[in-house]
């Protein structure tokens, strides 16, 4: 290598090549973690021979934890569980994320930016075991006492703790939607006479809906994917809830308690990991959805 | 003018439709109000029972390196969290330089696009999963804290990628082009020009990403461990009971938290926790409150204002 051509490449070729690396790592790294998670739970069907069916609908759980096989992989009631915490959760949240959404950047503009926005921006990073610790001191407790169970941890205690965690996401995602609004729609309405709410009602909140779903998308996914405050308050009980103050289970307080005492490459194992596959088959559903909404949002009207 | 306020209270008072429009106007912004003002005020006292029950629970060794005591565990949450970023931070800021500055428009940069949203919603729990096959079952080691480190760093990836993309796209096209008019190449214009330009906001996006590392528990469940077994007095960084020695297991603050749930036998146990989750929600709180001043600065500096 000449010195002159060493030079060029000790200008550019270098740290071109260095960073072009780590994009493309970046991409491997993804494709990693779905090949592992693919492979891993792809078992349950390949090794173990049990249908897709079973996995999704059965609620029979009781794979052997071991090689052999044999037994029973039916998830049924973890989904069942996943999917009934984050609708409540959803149920509880959006109406207080909205209203708060349209406060501070409709009714109060003032008060919205300076205090409640940097409040709602900071509660989103608050770590989610200590959502669940105090569910699990304050909330468990009061449901117990209140309703007269057994256990307070429940649907309802699980649903309660994941609203207020999705709550700052919702929040802050639909305010930046309601914030963009076209703000001659709105002047148009004002000019012919509407009062403020039939102008948030009828014209803000639908143009601002396409942002809006994004935002319950966003939250949805944080509340399926949430772990360890889940599992705090759930009550881990293997049975489809019989009301919302009845414990059950779902998928992630399962994966994350089960798969220390799991063998691996067994069935017990391998099923747990078909739960960790069907969980990130489900983030990247939400990643289309939120794509296929914001595509329509760009497309002129 | 006071002809036309009159003129509007007689229609009022003659038109109940318009009555009841005024009304429901009025009722919804009380509503707001209302709505909003609980919301937040759960959001206060969410964070002042927390900080009141470390407070509640405070004893002089609490800080200590006992088993009753949190130091072990905070010395733990910020070694890994530093032991992630020097991971993250050269990586995420190289991907979102290649990403901004060199990816061909195409095919390469879609598929990067979708690598970073997909890594970036990930259940922690699955990448928790995946930290302890590769790391932990594939190299056929104990728990330890640079398996933890490695988690956590592909959960703060997308985060350091995305602002630094963010950062370069928004300097001015002048910086660039200026640089390579005086003959620079591509990338000493990036190294020289454009990162030092960039550096606030890329810092802002580092330090909120080590708030949520501090935070985070699931991915350390079977990376990390939920053991630590130190002694200040080795100094040997290869020993298993040295605190700098990275291939050992180590408990973090969240995860100290989420061990109470359970085991809370001991009665100092809930305390513990207590205590461990107000220093951890005055850690995340300090870094995110402390990642929004910088930023705010910075745009006051470089918005062109008089300081």
């Amino acid at each position: 290598m000449s010195p002159q051509s060493f030079r060029i490449f000790r200008k550019e070729y270098l740290g071109r090549s260095a960073v072009t690396l780590c994009g493309l790592f970046l991409i491997l790294l993804t494709a990693a973690i779905g090949a592992f998670l693919f492979g891993k739970g792809m078992g349950t069907f390949t090794v173990y021979h049990h249908s897709i069916f079973e996995f999704l609908f059965s609620s029979q759980w009781s794979p052997a934890d071991d090689q052999t096989g044999g037994g029973q992989v039916g998830a049924a009631i973890f989904i069942f569980g996943s999917v009934v915490t984050c609708a409540a959760a959803l149920f509880i949240a959006l109406p207080f994320s909205l209203c708060t959404a349209i406060f501070m950047t409709k009714i109060s503009p003032r008060i919205g930016e300076n205090f409640v926005r940097p409040a709602v921006e900071i509660f989103v990073g608050i770590p989610s075991v200590v959502y669940g610790w105090v569910g699990l001191v304050v909330l468990v407790p009061f449901l117990k006492e209140t309703f007269h169970l057994v256990q307070g941890q429940s649907v309802l205690a699980a649903a309660v703790v994941l609203s207020v965690m999705i709550y700052p996401t919702i929040t802050s995602v639909s305010a930046d939607a309601v914030r963009s609004v076209d703000n001659r729609y709105i002047e148009g309405a004002y000019g012919l006479g509407a009062t403020r709410w039939q102008v948030i009602y009828q014209v803000v909140l639908p143009a601002a809906l396409p942002g809006i779903l994004t935002a319950v998308i966003l939250g949805l996914a944080r509340a399926f994917g949430e772990a360890l405050a889940v599992a705090m308050v759930i009550g881990k009980m293997r049975a489809f809830p019989t009301s919302i103050l009845s414990p059950t289970n779902n998928l992630t307080a399962a994966i994350a308690s089960d798969m220390g005492g799991a063998m691996d490459g067994g069935e017990y194992n391998t099923a747990l990991w078909t739960m960790a596959l069907l969980l990130f088959v489900i983030s990247l559903g939400f990643i289309l959805l939120i794509h296929s909404l914001s595509g329509r949002r760009e497309r002129p009207l | 003018m006071k002809e036309d306020a009159r003129a509007g209270a007689v229609l009022l008072q003659r038109d109940p439709a318009l009555r009841r429009a005024r009304a429901a106007d009025r009722a919804a912004t009380v509503i707001f109000y209302g709505v909003s003002g609980f919301f937040v005020c759960l959001l206060a006292a969410f964070t002042a029972y927390v900080l009141a029950g470390g407070i509640r629970a405070w004893s002089p060794d609490m800080f200590s390196f006992s088993g009753d005591g949190v130091g072990s565990q905070l010395f733990n949450t910020v070694y890994l969290v530093f032991l992630s970023l020097l991971i993250s931070v050269p990586l995420g800021i190289s991907a979102g330089i290649y990403m901004s500055e060199y990816a061909p428009a195409g095919a390469l940069t879609s598929m990067l696009r979708i690598a970073i949203e997909t890594l970036s919603s990930l259940p922690s729990i699955v990448v928790g999963l995946f930290g302890y096959l590769v790391f932990i079952i594939m190299t056929g080691s104990q728990w330890n804290l640079f398996a933890g480190a490695m988690a956590v760093s592909i959960l703060s990836l997308p985060l350091i990628t995305t602002v630094t993309y963010d950062a370069f796209q928004a300097l001015p096209q002048g910086y660039k082009n200026g640089s390579l008019a005086l003959g620079a190449t591509h990338w000493e214009t990036i190294w020289h020009v454009m990162l030092p330009a960039s550096v606030g906001p890329v810092m802002t996006g580092v330090i909120l990403a080590a708030g949520r590392g501090f935070g985070e528990a699931a991915a350390l469940l079977y990376t990390a461990g939920m053991s630590t077994d130190i002694s200040w007095d080795v100094w040997d960084v290869t020993a298993p009971t040295s605190p700098f020695n990275p291939f050992r297991p180590g408990e973090t603050l969240s995860l100290q938290v989420w061990a109470s749930r359970t085991e809370a036998v001991s009665a100092s146990a809930s305390d513990t926790a207590a205590f461990a989750s107000a220093v951890l929600m005055m850690m995340v709180l300090a870094f995110s409150i402390g990642a929004r001043l910088l930023s705010r600065r910075l745009t006051r500096k470089t918005g062109g204002e008089h300081s």
